[in-house]
């Protein structure tokens, strides 16, 4: 599969970036990737190739010109109305065909991670989930950075002798590009062309129809949030869980938690911090019976000031923390509330 | 209907050994569970089949170690007419891309309609391989499905959640799904089943059952992606402790988050 040692590495040029859109909407993760990508393509040379796959896209296309990309590819056809997998995946394959990138990014929303997995199978290609840090080579290899082995433990992975190395990462992980005043790059409209995308695009046309597309209303995200409670397994009892949510009140933040938490059915699984949760960024993350695993605190390391209570002195966390509380989380909180300090 | 249901054992702990030779999970002697997705994967096939009332059977398809076949045992106390487990050294280091191939080809060779994976593994975590599945086998897929709204003989209705948005879409068969923990509540594994099946043998699939060309597209070899090393992660925060009685700390907590908030 992977194509024996014999991979013309110069064959392949380019970063790609999956620019995903919903109802004339970039998602943002795609402004992190492209920042990324431009800073992975000015190392080595390369350009930074958006391919944009929705419709109606004429509306917001254009933007994509004021973050630092080379070209922009736009699948704009009445098909692309809504996501289907196998439709969108020939319009991807179709570019990379047509382009050849040597890396190809996307977003590890649930539509990326719907897709991506279907081209990198299209190419025998490797794919690398929810990457924490990715840098480049001289020769061009991507050099992908995730925790790994639900150890406390990060993995560097590569792909080696196939092309193109594909990876997904999640929104807020990495920086947003900063938008430019004067548009740059060509935006390029196109359709499916290469026969053997157009053939996929075909039969998944014919094997699926989309009934209704149904908006959920928006959710406060924990993404967003400048403040944020976190609870671990350090909560005894479900209940226990509203003297955190009042701290988290007062401080105009909002509760969150580690996995265990998710898995307890205490929290919803949209308040999962972490690895396979979400990642945040706020001004304050404080973090309440939490150990501080690697999964956890690859979503929150990004956070301004870290105050966590543990009462384990040598709990990990302590080390992602600015304050490091030793004592009990109860009591601790407890107090805080009923004195009113916060 | 033939329903296939992708299961996968998971390490039971988030504190699994790693070998360090290969940069590959270690699976030998830590304590393992079924994958709390592949429960809820087993779940709507079975209850596929039960709606059907007309002979579909749901098997059970898993890779890895020997000692998965707790996997597939489990899936008969649950309902699961068949199961075969996938094991072989040669299908060992597999990452995704390997995985899915080897699952495709054991599923091309026992035939399928309908295929349900989990929406995610605990350990892989990824939601690669289902889609990959499907993309080896040149079928559709739908990830992330909530509900199975209708089957017919020829397609299903299926609500996937994209988080924003429900999408239904009406999928030809034979296709793929992915399930979320939403979609239903699995049953528990029945005494009378246990009882029932403990004479029923578990299928175990070797490499050499697999078309033989294929040996090099799968494990270790077959994987595109490698493990080039493994690192603790770096923490570097200046850090204060505190420690003493707690309500000292709530004070100087206090204290703290009034300068942090109001700056
Ligand atoms: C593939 C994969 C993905 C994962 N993704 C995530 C993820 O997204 N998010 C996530 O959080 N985890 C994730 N995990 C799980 C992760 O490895 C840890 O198991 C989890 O984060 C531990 O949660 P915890 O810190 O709440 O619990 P524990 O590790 O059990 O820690 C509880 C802590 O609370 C402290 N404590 C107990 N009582 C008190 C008290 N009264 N006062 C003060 N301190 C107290 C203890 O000292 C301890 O440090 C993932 C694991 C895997 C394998
Ligand atoms: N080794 C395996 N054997 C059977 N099914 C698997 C295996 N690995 C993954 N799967 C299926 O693919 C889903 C997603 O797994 P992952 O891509 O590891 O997150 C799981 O929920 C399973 O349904």
């Amino acid at each position: 599969m992977s194509e024996a040692a014999n991979l013309d590495r110069k064959a392949w040029k380019g970063v790609m970036v999956f620019a995903e859109s919903h109802e004339g909407r970039f998602e943002p993760v795609t402004f992190e990737l492209i920042g990324k990508a431009r800073e992975l393509a000015d190392k080595t040379g390369q350009d930074v190739i958006c391919v944009a796959v929705g419709h109606p896209l004429s509306d917001i296309t254009g933007d994509l010109l004021h973050y630092p990309v080379d070209r922009v590819l736009a699948y704009d056809a009445p098909e692309f109305q809504h996501f289907v997998a196998g439709v969108y995946a020939a319009a991807l394959e179709d570019a990379v065909l047509l382009e050849r990138p040597s890396v190809v990014l996307i977003g590890a929303t649930p539509v990326g991670r719907s897709l991506a997995p279907r081209v990198a199978v299209r190419f025998r290609t490797g794919l690398t989930a929810d990457c924490t840090v990715l840098d480049i080579r001289p020769n061009g290899d991507l050099v992908q950075t995730r925790p790994a082995f639900g150890g406390n433990i990060m993995a560097t992975i590569v792909t080696r002798n196939a092309r193109p190395q594909m990876a997904t990462v999640r929104h807020k992980v990495m920086p947003r590009a900063e938008r430019l005043e004067a548009p740059r790059g060509a935006l390029l409209p196109k359709s499916i062309a290469a026969p053997q995308a157009l053939a996929g695009f075909t039969r998944h046309l014919a094997a699926v129809r989309v009934k209704s597309e149904t908006s959920l209303p928006k959710a406060e995200s924990i993404s967003d949030a400048k403040v944020i409670v976190a609870c671990g397994r350090g909560i005894r009892a479900k209940e226990d869980l509203q003297m955190f949510e009042e701290l988290a009140d007062r401080l105009g933040g909002v509760l969150a938690g580690s996995r265990p938490l998710v898995e307890k059915g205490w929290l919803p699984a949209a308040r999962q911090v972490g690895q396979s949760g979400r990642t945040v960024r706020p001004d304050l993350y404080i973090a309440c019976g939490i150990s501080g695993a690697i999964q956890h605190v690859a979503g929150m390391s990004g956070s301004t000031t870290v105050v966590a209570i543990n009462q384990d002195k040598d709990a990990p966390i302590f080390e992602t923390a600015n304050y490091a509380l030793v004592g009990d989380m109860y009591e601790i909180v407890g107090e805080l509330l009923k004195t009113g300090g916060a | 209907m033939k329903i296939v249901a992708l299961m996968k054992q998971v390490p039971g702990t988030s504190d699994v050994a790693i070998d360090p030779e290969r940069g590959t999970l270690r699976r030998e002697g830590v304590a393992v569970k079924t994958n709390p997705y592949d429960l809820h994967a087993l779940e709507a096939a079975l209850d596929v089949r039960d709606k059907l009332t007309d002979g579909s059977t749901v098997s059970v398809v898993s890779m890895g170690p020997p000692q998965a076949e707790a996997v597939i045992r489990e899936s008969y106390w649950m309902g699961a007419d068949g199961g075969a487990l996938m094991t072989d050294r040669a299908f060992a280091g597999a990452d995704t891309l390997a995985t899915a191939f080897a699952l495709s080809q054991a599923l091309k060779k026992q035939g399928f309609d309908l295929i349900v994976a989990g929406m995610q593994s605990t350990d892989g975590d990824t939601a690669q391989v289902g889609p990959g599945v499907a993309e080896f086998l040149g079928i559709p897929h739908v990830s992330y499905v909530r509900s199975i709204d209708a089957v017919r003989p020829d397609r299903i209705e299926v609500t996937a959640d994209l988080g924003d948005r429900y999408l239904s879409q009406e999928v030809q068969l034979p296709c793929l799904i992915t399930v979320t923990k939403d979609i239903n509540q699995p049953r528990l594994p029945s005494f009378r089943k246990r009882k029932e099946t403990a004479g029923r043998a578990v299928d175990i699939v070797k490499a050499a059952d697999l078309p033989p060309s294929d040996e090099q597209h799968l494990g270790l070899a077959g994987s595109p992606t490698r493990v080039e090393k493994i690192f603790p992660p770096k923490r570097e925060r200046v850090r204060e402790v505190w420690e003493g009685p707690s309500v000292e700390l709530a004070g100087r907590l206090a204290t703290l988050l009034k300068e942090v908030l109001e700056p």
